[in-house]
């Protein structure tokens, strides 16, 4: 059993989230800060040159000195001696409201993740009501009774802050409690709340930790507001009520504001950045981000470059008769940035020379399994690869024109107009916000250039030809009132509403029913013909390439390993991956008869 | 639609009532005495029996419950006890510069943090970590040191404007925003990086959905899809974070308050603690937790505009 669990705890990896952590050093900076902040202020006793509530009037507001390293205040109190003290009123106050929001929010978000029923319910909307008040003005109504000693108002910020915690604890819960191995624990007769603390509880920990590290700079904020305000112990040195007293004395002497208000600042930020470097550590998300993130946004144009070496790495299977191809590739690469342990930026080909034509009218299969490349080639072409990919190639020409080098704005407006693409996930491929009729009518107004009645007229026709029976309804329908079989019905009329000369569709039935699949390929290859349209069909099913396709290229691990008319493929298989290919496919499968189905071409 | 917020406000008005109700038995209950509070330490155990008396403290506390909440029901909230002034008249006096300062950070934060947001989305680098840098400093600094120093640099030094005092609208809309452009200021920044940062992340996240490349894949320009399609996809989140910030300047308010002197429901909640004056804590928990309602509100029907889910069902 032991051994089961830790081999299924998969979030947390202390040691190797310690290694991460110990080579952040901005992390490193930060938690050297809070340490010495800890000990400065718990041996405040020890360290302080006065006692910080010495009173000498005739030392009043002394500029800083070897003997007040950081001055007077205005009751000729030694500002240095003050500020060491005061972290201990919020040391304290940020432990008790740790404490309580830890208390109040980890079990109720367990129980209610694990358990859910009716207490997740009561539970939640308790924790939308605490999120809905103002925490001053319920700290001003505890201390009306309770008084404004440190215990009641911290635990009352405490319980306000306890959604939280409760919201983290729970999701991370309901997430782990789906995983398969909770319900494997379950079956091997391990209780509930041993699983609870075995499982959740360590997958918890970290991101815990990452908020509570927020949240105890919440506290310190939120102690040194209310001291602030006149809510504290006057003769407790704090650096809230330091602030206060500054803040009286502020036209004499404005400059006692700087030394508790970076006493506050130091220390909240570094709570902040070092909880940010946990998060990055056990790679969970997090606000704000200690190391460079790549994510972007605009101008994402992955322009493919030349490549470097134009003969020396042609692929292995050359691509042969595609002088007048409507799509000419040749030797594409297509490669991610990796960083590895060590820290050390590689850079991983998931496209490795891959060359390939289409010609006009023509279907080209490209084949392989998941990951080999096939995507990767297809986005490539249409210039829509994420930022961070970088692309190469030795030519790649549409209709005669050269792709290399094209800038975002030129890919732009080729796409849609003269290639288009059908994805494979239809629901996720449209806009949940708009309705099919602006998602189809806006491309084509961008595209063509024409008038928002005409496109509209267009599109109820696309929608017709595509076989939608109510396509008034479907207009004006959102992607999730539509069936799957429907929305990538939309997804083609979208893809050739601009008259495409090429298509490339990127397994277009692979999330369909088994019976709306036919009928989405016919209708593929029915628009291929009318339009005499070139089509590069990415499929890893040699059912639908046997259907349909011309000419079949297979890919594995990012290469082209062979090229061939389809009839050819099938009947003699030139490389030891295909022939595997194949044998997959048909062992077992009711036979499709894959000579005869390429009738027609 | 209809159905959809007439279902928010009831949850709404129960969310108010249940903390009203809430609160006012853990004063009661707690044992605080507005008698004793009204009449300061030195008043004799007579005196402050008598007020009681003349308060209705001595009834059961379910009775008092009752005529609080049904007078409140009426809109008459009662007298101060310490003040004997109508604690409706102290709020009209009061809100206004509290509202003022809440809902300006609120829109300042709305517009400047969404303008960081979307910059910093789309320019990944020197901006992006600029962004991150503001957002620990706009989290760690207090907002009424930062309140204080902008006091010290543009009102006491600079003399550009006022340091402390409130000007009512309609007395010199100039006078104003002169007096309350420092504590917006002050107040708004943390809700500026919040904000910022929110929608920075979704937008991030939004533009990396297969609809966005599908939408890209038909030709329309990215600039276009990231202000159409991705920002109205983003939205949700922020708006949360939005209502949620409210919540936070209501809070900070009461605190930058007192930094610029202005007479808002901060002074008046706090002088009321002191004085243990329960009507009007009362009166400045219903308003503020009825505000709260309402821009909660306002953020769900503008949620259920973005988002056809919960407005087509």
């Amino acid at each position: 059993m032991t051994e089961f669990a830790t081999a299924t705890v998969r979030v947390n990896r202390p040691a190797r989230g310690l290694r991460r952590f110990l080579r952040n050093p901005l992390g490193i900076g930060a938690a050297v800060v809070l340490l010495t902040i800890v000990i400065a202020a718990v041996f405040a006793p020890f360290l302080a040159p006065y006692d910080p509530n010495l009173i000498v009037l005739t030392q009043a507001l002394q500029p800083p000195s070897p003997e007040h390293w950081l001055g007077t205040d205005a009751s000729g109190r030694d500002v240095l001696s003050r500020i060491l003290w005061g972290g201990q009123v919020s040391l304290q106050a940020g432990v008790i409201m740790i404490a309580t929001a830890v208390v109040v929010g980890v079990p109720t978000g367990l129980v209610a993740g694990f358990f859910a029923k009716w207490f997740d319910g009561v539970a939640s909307w308790v924790s939308n009501l605490l999120m809905s008040l103002p925490e001053i003005l319920i700290v001003i109504v505890v201390i009306t009774t309770l008084g404004s000693g440190l215990a009641p108002t911290m635990i009352t910020i405490g319980i306000l802050a306890s959604p939280d915690l409760f919201r983290l604890t729970r999701s991370v819960v309901i997430g782990v409690r789906e995983e398969l191995y909770i319900d494997a624990a379950r079956v091997s007769g391990l209780g509930n709340a041993r699983i609870i603390f075995r499982h959740v509880l360590s997958v918890v920990a970290g991101p815990l930790l990452v908020r509570a590290s927020f949240v105890f700079g919440l506290a310190i904020i939120a102690q040194s507001g209310l001291e602030f305000l006149g809510f504290g112990n006057p003769e407790r040195p704090s650096w809230g009520g330091m602030l206060s007293e500054a803040f009286a004395t502020f036209f004499r002497a404005p400059e006692l504001v700087f030394a508790p208000g970076a006493a506050i600042g130091l220390t909240v930020m570094s709570l902040v950045i070092f909880g940010a470097a946990i998060a990055d550590a056990i790679g969970s998300d997090n606000a704000v981000a200690t190391r460079g993130t790549r994510a972007t946004v605009s101008g994402s144009a992955t322009v493919i470059e030349r490549a470097e070496s134009d003969e020396s790495t042609v692929a292995e299977t050359s691509d042969s008769g595609a002088d007048d191809a409507l799509l000419r590739v040749e030797n594409l690469r297509v490669s991610y940035p990796v960083s590895s342990d060590k820290g050390v930026v590689a850079d991983r080909a998931v496209v490795d020379g891959v060359s390939l034509h289409v010609n006009r009218g023509e279907i080209l299969g490209l084949v392989g399994e998941s990951g080999s490349g096939k995507s990767q080639t297809s986005f490539a072409i249409l210039g829509l690869l994420p930022p961070e990919a970088m692309v190469s190639a030795s030519a790649v020409s549409l209709a005669g024109d050269s792709l290399l080098g094209s800038t975002e704005a030129q890919l732009q407006k080729l796409r849609g107009v003269r290639m288009a693409y059908v994805p494979q996930e239809p629901l996720s491929n449209l806009d949940p916000s708009f309705t099919v009729a602006s998602q189809l009518v806006t491309p084509m107004r961008y595209a063509l250039g024409i008038s928002r009645a005409e496109a509209t007229e267009r599109a109820r026709a696309l929608l017709a030809r595509v076989g939608i029976p109510d396509t008034k309804r479907t207009m004006a329908s959102y992607p999730h009132q539509l069936s799957g079989g429907m929305a990538q019905r939309v997804l083609i009329a979208g893809a050739v509403s601009c008259d495409p000369d090429l298509l490339i569709a990127d397994e277009p039935t692979t999330a369909l029913d088994v019976t709306v699949q036919a009928e989405v390929l016919n209708l593929l290859r029915e628009l291929q013909r009318e339009r005499n349209m070139a089509m590069i069909l990415v499929t890893h099913n040699f059912g639908v390439v046997a259907d349909i396709c011309d000419r079949v290229a297979v890919m594995q691990a990012g290469h082209v390993v062979e090229q061939q008319p389809v009839r050819d493929l099938f009947a003699s298989p030139q490389h030891d991956y295909t022939k595997m290919l194949l044998a997959s496919t048909l062992e077992g499968a009711a036979p499709r008869g894959p000579l005869v189905a390429g009738e027609g071409s | 639609m209809v159905a959809f917020i007439a279902r928010r406000l009831g949850a709404g008005i129960v969310l108010a009532y249940v903390v009203v109700t809430g609160m006012f038995f853990f004063l009661k209950l707690t044992g605080s005495d507005p008698a004793r509070g009204a009449l300061g330490l030195y008043a004799s155990e007579d005196q402050v029996a008598t007020r009681r008396e003349q308060l209705g403290l001595n009834r059961p506390i379910l009775e008092q419950y009752w005529d609080w909440l049904s007078h409140a029901l009426r809109g008459d909230l009662g007298m101060s006890s310490a003040q004997n002034t109508p604690v409706i008249e102290l709020l009209v006096t009061r809100l206004p510069v509290t509202v003022s300062l809440a809902v300006g950070a609120v829109l300042v934060a709305a517009i400047l943090g969404s303008l960081f947001g979307i910059l910093a989305a789309t320019n990944p680098g020197r901006f992006d970590r600029g962004l991150q840098v503001v957002m620990v400093l706009g989290f760690a600094l207090p907002n009424f040191w930062v309140a204080i120093i902008l006091a010290l640099v543009f009102a006491v030094k600079l003399r550009w404007l006022p340091a402390t005092g409130y000007i009512q609208f309609f007395d010199s809309p100039l006078g104003w925003l002169q007096t309350i452009t420092l504590p917006i200021i002050a107040l708004s920044i943390g809700s500026i990086a919040a904000i910022a940062q929110q929608l920075r992340n979704s937008v991030i996240t939004v533009y990396r959905q297969d609809y966005v490349r599908t939408l890209r894949s038909r030709g329309l320009p990215a600039r276009k899809i990231l202000f159409t399609n991705v920002l109205r996809n983003a939205a949700p989140p922020a708006l949360t974070m939005l209502s949620l910030q409210f919540i936070a300047a209501m809070s900070g308010a009461a605190i930058i308050e007192r930094v610029f002197a202005l007479q808002g429901i901060g002074s008046v909640a706090i002088t009321a603690s002191g004085n243990s004056d329960i009507q009007v804590i009362m009166g400045v928990l219903l308003f503020t937790v009825l505000l709260v309602v309402l821009v909660n509100l306002i953020v769900d029907i503008a949620y259920a505009a973005l988002n056809p889910k919960v407005r087509v069902s």
